[in-house]
């Protein structure tokens, strides 16, 4: 039995089903159809449905973003357990929280790991390449599926950022208050060449096979070198600094092998191998070109163009220290809302933990976005 | 630091706490009007315009801190940075009022956001500590001493204070940038926090200023 007072509990992940008979259009030409998406949610509806929030995951996350999601669990394995729950800054006893795992992701939704119903065979590479837009598409199918009109906040970080600004594009009268945290209007090229040299370490992977794995064994090689490679842009160098120094992982001098000597290398090959167990390699690929192919201003002429008529009021919010996303990719987002004289918020947090610090700096988060929510609930 | 007096607003039960100053600007500020406030810390000054002079209410501040006081009062058009840099994404005359409150003396270059607040606002309302009060000249001409006061507490050493000016001095920056003056406003604050408009030997009597100009 939980006991767990600051926590939503147990909680069941759903299922919606959705484009069985006329299939999801994707940016890329092509059609996705039937879809399902997974989803949790949190704290109640109001009667007048206008104290929804959606959260939107990043690269590895899912649908279960608080509490616990079984009874033997020790402690809450939701993603984003210390910002969701009662009294927390997505406090669930006044607001209505959802989240749903993206398409093209491994965590219930549709993606390359599913079953392709044409063929009775998982997809693996025959999956249509998804979007950012197209993500926000199918979440967009799944709100109204909840019968809610107007959301009254979408918030996330990272990648879950990128679908919050893609929300405002293209729902803007369903959002009247955006959190993109520690993201990118578009991703800059060193971010790309992260990606890419994730996706080479796993199509480089023997295992991999043309993504055409299913049934074997996971590419888990190359999944958690791309793994490992992306705990390294999380993280800053002060952090790596703080956490590791130049430790030496259970010795007391070098063993001139190429095992494991130092603590950063333990923990990079631990983050990668605990990957592998819960992640699809061909879901890695799908979701990391999605990040690549992301620009908000694609179609338009300027990021200035692109926010013109958003009512949607803002706070946008950087680490100092990420270098993923680097502040500045934020005061681009900020400086084409004010150039539209749309209400923004700015504040860059001081942290030293890099990209991961949207997850670690509760804090200072919690009474930013409770702050922001309260006021904003009754201004919009 | 003078006085504050706190003000509770009924709506949503924030407090703010106004300098003398800050009264005297929210007088100068037309109703309605767009504003920016350079370095507006918690957002007092601004809080107090939005709800009395229903303003729409834009600050900058270069403190993390700051801004975390300006969205708990529900101000939403806060920014988090260098004053120069808040202020490039504004089209020329697109504000009505720029504010500088007590900021110009630490500045390291004064004259290129004072020009760069002209472009943006159609009227600039700057404030600072006016370093020809008497009880300053009298530290530095009979003490011998770098004057300390309630608006100038620091020791030379440690003080933020690094273009210490006077009234007419800022007149003289005024005329350099082409500015023209339309309101000054010599203060002379009281002992009970309270202040009066120095009208005699106002470089003298007055331990702050108030200008409204316009480029």
């Amino acid at each position: 039995m939980i006991d767990d007072k600051e926590s939503v509990g147990l909680v069941e992940t759903k299922y919606f089903e959705f484009a069985k008979d006329s299939p999801l259009e994707l940016e890329c030409g092509r059609t996705l159809g039937p879809i399902t998406l997974a989803y949790e949610t949190y704290g109640g509806l109001s009667p007048a449905k206008d104290n929804a929030i959606l959260v939107l995951h990043a690269l590895s996350g899912d649908a279960h973003a608080a509490g616990y999601s079984s009874a033997d669990e020790e402690k809450p394995s939701g993603w984003w357990d210390n910002m969701i729950g009662p009294g927390k800054g997505l406090d669930t006893n006044k607001y209505f929280i959802i989240c749903s795992n993206i398409i093209g992701g491994c965590k219930g939704s549709t993606g390359p790991s599913s079953i392709d119903p044409a063929t009775g065979k998982q997809y693996g590479l025959t999956f249509p390449v998804v979007t950012i837009p197209d993500m926000v598409k199918a979440q967009k199918m799944l709100i109204d599926h909840l019968g809610i009109d107007r959301l009254l906040c979408v918030i996330g970080g990272s990648m879950g950022g990128m679908q919050v600004l893609q929300w405002v594009i293209s729902y803007p009268e369903m959002v009247r208050l955006a959190i993109p945290i520690a993201t990118t209007a578009r991703l800059s090229p060193q971010a790309i060449a992260f990606d890419e040299v994730g996706r080479a370490a796993i199509m480089g992977d023997p295992g991999w096979m043309g993504g055409d794995y299913y049934g074997k064994a996971n590419p888990e090689r190359g999944l958690s070198i791309a793994r490992m490679i992306g705990h390294i842009t999380y993280l800053s160098d002060k952090s790596m600094h703080q956490k590791f120094a130049r430790k030496l992982q259970d010795k007391i001098e070098y063993d001139y092998d190429f095992v494991t000597d130092f603590q950063v290398e333990s923990y990079l090959r631990y983050k990668g191998e605990s990957f592998v167990k819960r992640f699809d390699a061909n879901s890695y690929l799908y979701i990391s070109k999605a990040m690549d192919y992301f620009d908000l201003a694609q179609g338009y002429d300027s990021l200035k163009d692109t926010f013109e008529g958003i009512t949607a009021k803002f706070l946008v919010i950087s680490f100092s220290s990420d270098w993923l996303f680097p502040p500045y990719q934020s005061k681009e987002i900020v400086s084409a809302l004010r150039q539209n004289n749309t209400e923004a918020v700015y504040t860059e947090i001081h942290s030293d933990y890099g990209h991961d610090a949207f997850l670690l700096e509760v804090e200072q988060l919690t009474r930013l976005i409770s702050n922001f929510l309260m006021h904003g609930q009754r201004k919009t | 630091m003078t006085a504050m007096e706190p003000i509770k607003f009924e709506e949503d039960g924030t407090v703010v706490n106004l300098a003398p100053e800050h009264k005297v600007i929210i007088d100068l500020v037309e109703e309605g009007s767009r504003v920016m406030d350079l370095g507006c810390g918690d957002g007092d000054l601004l809080k107090a315009l939005k709800v009395l002079k229903h303003v729409r209410a834009e600050g900058i501040d270069l403190s993390e801190e700051a801004i975390q006081g300006c969205v708990e009062k529900g101000l939403f058009n806060v920014h988090h940075g260098n004053l120069d840099e808040g202020l490039a994404d504004y089209p020329d005359k697109s504000v009505d009022y720029v504010i500088l409150t007590n900021t110009i003396q630490v500045l390291h270059h004064p004259m290129d956001l004072v020009k760069e607040m002209a472009r943006v606002g159609k009227k600039c309302i700057i404030s600072f500590p006016n370093f020809g009060f008497w009880r300053v000249r009298f530290q530095l001409a009979f003490g011998g001493r770098l004057p300390k006061s309630p608006r100038l507490p620091y020791e030379w050493y440690d003080t933020p204070n690094i273009r210490l000016v006077t009234i007419p001095d800022f007149e003289d920056l005024c005329r350099a940038a082409n500015l023209r003056i339309l309101r000054e406003i010599p203060m002379r604050t009281l002992s009970n926090g309270q202040y009066r408009v120095a009208k005699i030997l106002p470089n003298l009597f007055a331990d702050a200023a108030i200008f409204m100009v316009e480029g």
